[in-house]
């Protein structure tokens, strides 16, 4: 089926987006949530598991504290109230791949509540209210063999790996967020960036997308103006940031192009698709399964005691955004210029570069210019373009010291880029260190005017500015070594005029 | 030499300590009286022969080297096969789990095997614990050794079966509605349930996890308390474990053997002495009464009016949360799998194998634990069932303010004969009339037998406050000094 979508512009003109975030973070203790299991990534299937985590009859949870420490830490990040009790839940439903066929959660009483988050979206800040945060466990994975897919149709057997099954999940639950118009994808991306970098900050957490350790679940919603809410959808299991403002953007278009033909959005959940960028159906709401909440009762409630939550208060490290408005302001940037930082994702790579012992305006320099422009060139994170902050600092130590100019650092950062060395080795193996040696410039000066006595002539009787054709002359015989502020005095002397 | 199975685990304890005989000797003895009389009793799903005798030498290896050995050293016990046993069938009494062999130990089997006590074996049960006559089981029901056509209580008939018949001095159940103690009743024995969380629930495989207790089953009430103090105490793998130690339960016991209940003030619940009970359990549970006042125990009624809403109270927790344990039993990763002939799907095969699995009983509580949790029905069924427990409760706290322990009959009427009451759950149910509000309220409760009936025991039960499992020893232990012991006519 193949409709045309109606153009951004006119379905944003038309319509009031309400989006909604959910955000599962699977959290890096050692242990599993209720058991002494590994939670390591990967491994052998089946060898990361118990009695416990696989559900055998008999077993039972232990809440790991070391869980429950962190969750509270993300929820006081995140200004949440922490309750001072609340019980875990069954959430009851049958899946092969989740060993009790019930998930031990939270329902009515989640460990954190009413919170927020500020984001920056185009200068701007957006205040995203947190609903809720609380505490769950991960399922196993199911892998279908057989087919020629790797998916359930067309397997001839499905084999279930339980490592993952049992270790501690956060879920971050957003209020439904209104107003943000045409910026509706942008405050989403920029929402779960924040939260992202919130939690790496707090280190519960790798947070990587591309490991599922954090994943999305995208609510998305059109209405008229003036009228009320539009029935939601829920894109599930969005799994990087492009993904997730692409998600919501999509649905956007095809839920404007339903309305627009006077049709009715279904309450479903529906499945996002890296390739095409598109949502499919998935499970109808209006079917969904009737959970069966009711308090866990193989678990005592948790009861955090208060002085113990304010201790974890005081001990909160500095946070993304306020660490972020510290380096503006010892940067001496803009909001403009910080904002750009930002778009490029330079903010750490400047910091360990300033730390490395560089000025702020040089460590900019280079990250937001030259490895900007080679990172968008070969479509990779800045973090990942292969150059270090340590090593963009030795460059610039080289041209603070001479030895190299701005036209030859770039020539060494490309090799620095390419994995050649580090900058001092590749201006060595390849001969770039700026000839410094005034005798041997001398020489390189005397013939390039003996080679043009005209342009000579024109710098004795006073115009001075022609001496730019002779310092390129020299600069070609040198091949670019020579620094050209050293080499313009040194002709000006040669040829006895004053500069 | 006097017959070993017919001694006290006390008695057994104190030859195998003084070297007067060995645990190996003891632990044949016994093994050959189940190969005598289990035909008829149908106790045990499972003699686990080899591990018992290997269990028995190393006893006896220990007491060789000049060991210290423990209290209950050498002496076997039977555990009900609600228990998980590292590489010993366990089964719950379900088909569903027809030769599960547990790659671990519950806790309560790990405390038993420190102690040096052995391991006779698996006792039949109903399934999941559902019942109140052992004819639930999968595996076919047991028979009441006073009377081989009737029951032996539920749900862990097959421990209490084992006691009276002598097939074991000691076994394990657990009680969730009454397991313990209704089955101990019905056949003459002492069953305590303990405090709920001061016996831990690892490798207990759960049927309501809120109520289920496991506990000891024996023949006298020492020898229950020093099953008791063996297999009690704080177990940080569960989470509902209490984390203080065991009150001292066989100093209690040793106590009340004295006979002296002076400045003890028991409370008889009134409205379990009404028109609830048979006219022969209600003249053996007066004629203890008496007993218990001559001893110089204060006895007053007490009224406790929540109670009469805890049968129904029950009836809605109990297969709310069964519904939700039992969900595990899927054919995926363990147990029974039927109809996986590679055109299934999974939802079919997990209902032929549930369908064909669980029995009648369970099928029953299971739907009925799904309905009342289902959204819609949650506040009025399980709501309102838990806010009847917090009243319970109450009544509970402030019996307590007035006297040490209550009691009552512990069942409303003697063994009845197998396949009287299957027909009507309702009246099964009944069963456990007395013994469930201290379930709901999770104190300590026990069994003692206090008299005969047309020739078939009755129980008086002692209830006491949560972590005050003490009192209710030496009230019972008193009972015991007076009226004695009741043995079945020989198998």
């Amino acid at each position: 089926m193949t409709t045309t979508l109606p153009a951004y512009d006119e379905v944003v003109a038309r319509y009031e987006p309400v989006i909604g975030l959910e955000t599962h973070v699977e959290l890096g203790t050692n242990t599993k949530m209720w058991c002494g299991c590994p939670t390591d990534f990967g491994g052998e299937p089946n060898t990361r598991v118990c009695p416990v985590c696989l559900g055998l009859p008999g077993s039972l949870p232990v809440a790991n504290k070391a869980a429950i420490e962190a969750i509270i830490r993300i929820g006081l990040a995140l200004n949440c109230s922490i309750a001072e009790w609340c019980r875990f839940a069954r959430k009851n439903y049958f899946y092969p791949d989740m060993p009790k066929n019930f998930q031990i959660s939270q329902y009515d009483e989640p460990i954190c509540v009413d919170g927020y988050l500020d984001v920056e979206v185009g200068g701007e800040t957006v205040r995203i209210e947190i609903e809720r945060v609380h505490l769950e466990e991960d399922t196993g994975k199911t892998l279908h063999v057989g087919g020629a897919t790797g998916r359930i149709h067309g397997a001839t057997e499905s084999l279930v790996d339980y490592n993952r099954a049992g270790i501690p999940l956060v879920e971050i639950v957003t209020k439904p967020i209104p107003g943000t118009g045409a910026l509706a994808p942008d405050v989403a991306r920029a929402y779960v960036t924040e939260l992202r970098d919130v939690i790496r900050t707090l280190g519960v957490s790798d947070v990587r997308m591309e490991e599922g350790s954090l994943r999305c679940d995208v609510n998305t919603s059109l209405n008229l103006p003036g009228q009320e809410w539009g029935t939601r959808t829920e894109t599930k299991n969005v799994n990087s940031l492009r993904s997730v403002e692409r998600a919501v953007r999509s649905e956007m278009l095809r839920q404007a192009s339903v309305l627009d033909a006077g049709g009715r959005i279904t309450q479903e959940t529906r499945h996002f698709h890296e390739d095409t960028g598109d949502t499919t159906p998935g499970r109808s709401k209006e079917t969904a399964t009737d959970y069966r909440y009711f308090p866990e009762p193989d678990l005592v409630p948790v009861a955090p005691d208060p002085v113990w939550v304010a201790e974890l208060k005081a001990a909160l490290p500095e946070l993304p955004r306020v660490h972020r408005r510290r380096l503006q302001e010892q940067w001496g940037l803009s909001d403009l210029d910080m904002q750009s930082v930002l778009n490029a994702g330079a903010v750490e790579l400047i910091e360990a570069t300033v730390a490395a012992g560089t000025t702020p305006a040089a460590a900019r320099k280079w990250w937001l210019g030259e490895l900007s422009r080679r990172a968008n060139e070969s479509g990779v994170e800045l973090a990942d373009i292969g150059a270090t902050p340590a090593q963009v600092a030795e460059l610039q130590g080289l041209v603070d010291a001479g030895k190299l100019n701005d036209k030859m650092a770039r020539t060494v950062l490309e090799g620095v880029v390419d994995g050649e060395g580090s900058p001092t080795e590749i201006m060595t193996s390849r001969g770039l260190e700026v000839v410094s040696d005034t005798g041997a410039l001398t020489v390189a000066v005397d013939e390039a005017i003996a080679a043009n006595p005209g342009i000579a002539d024109k710098i004795r009787s006073g115009k001075v500015a022609a001496v730019g054709a002779l310092v390129g002359a020299v600069m070609k015989t040198t091949r670019g070594q020579a620094d050209a502020k050293t080499l313009r005095e040194l002709i000006l002397e040669r040829l006895g005029v004053q500069g | 030499m006097t017959d070993l199975t017919r001694m006290t685990a006390t008695e057994i304890a104190a030859l195998v300590a003084g070297g007067e005989t060995s645990a190996v000797e003891v632990t044949r003895a016994h093994l050959d009286r189940i190969a005598a009389v289990d035909e008829q009793v149908h106790a045990f799903l499972h003699v686990d022969t080899d591990g018992a005798l290997a269990a028995a030498r190393s006893v006896d290896e220990r007491r060789a080297a000049g060991e210290e050995l423990g209290p209950l050293a050498g002496v076997p016990v039977a555990v009900k096969d609600v228990l998980a046993t590292r590489g010993v069938p366990t089964t719950v009494g379900s088909k569903i789990l027809e030769g599960w062999r547990p790659p671990y130990d519950a806790t309560i089997v790990q405390r038993l095997r420190a102690a040096g006590t052995v391991m006779l074996g698996k006792t039949n049960m109903d399934e999941f614990a559902m019942g109140s006559s052992t004819e639930y089981s999968a595996y076919g029901p047991t028979h009441n050794p006073w009377d081989l056509s009737r029951i032996p209580g539920g749900s862990g008939g097959g421990s209490a079966a084992a006691l009276a018949a002598y097939e074991a001095p000691l076994a394990i159940g657990s009680d969730t509605g009454g397991s313990i103690r209704q089955p101990g009743a019905v056949t003459g024995t002492v069953g305590a349930k303990p405090t709920y969380g001061g016996t831990s629930r690892y490798g207990l495989v759960a049927f309501s996890s809120s109520l289920d207790t496991p506990g000891p089953c024996a023949r006298t009430v020492l020898d229950a308390a020093l099953l008791h103090q063996v297999i009690g105490g704080h177990d940080p793998r569960d989470s509902t474990s209490i984390p203080q130690p065991v009150p001292d339960v066989v100093a209690a016991a040793k106590l009340g053997a004295t006979g002296d209940l002076t400045g003890v003030r028991l409370g008889i619940v009134s409205e379990f002495v009404g028109e609830g009970a048979e006219p022969g359990v209600m003249a053996a549970f007066r004629e203890s009464v008496d007993a218990l006042t001559k001893m110089g125990a204060e006895v007053v009624e007490i009224s406790c009016p929540t109670f009469a809403y805890a049968l129904p109270a029950y009836y809605l927790i109990a297969p709310s949360e069964c519904s939700s344990n039992l969900a595990r039993f899927d054919g995926v990763r363990f147990g029974l799998r039927v109809g996986d002939d590679g055109n299934r799907s999974l939802e079919e095969v997990m209902s032929l194998t549930r369908e064909a699995g669980f029995g009648p009983e369970v099928k029953r509580r299971i739907m009925l634990g799904t309905y009342a949790l289902s959204s819609g029905y949650y506040d009025a069924y399980y709501g309102q069932a838990q806010k009847v427990r917090t009243l319970i409760t109450r009544d509970f706290t402030a019996a307590f303010e007035r006297v040490d322990a209550l009691i009552s009959p512990t069942t409303p009427f003697t063994a009845f004969p197998i396949g009287a009451r299957t027909a009507d759950p309702y009246q099964m149910y009944l069963a456990d009339l007395f013994t469930i509000p201290t379930n709901l309220y999770g104190g300590p409760g026990i069994s003692v037998p206090c008299g005969l009936s047309e020739g078939l025991p009755v129980g008086l039960q002692v209830m006491a406050p949560t972590m005050a499992d003490d009192r209710m020893y030496r009230v019972a232990a008193a009972l015991e000094s007076a009226v004695g012991t009741f043995t079945p006519p020989a198998l």
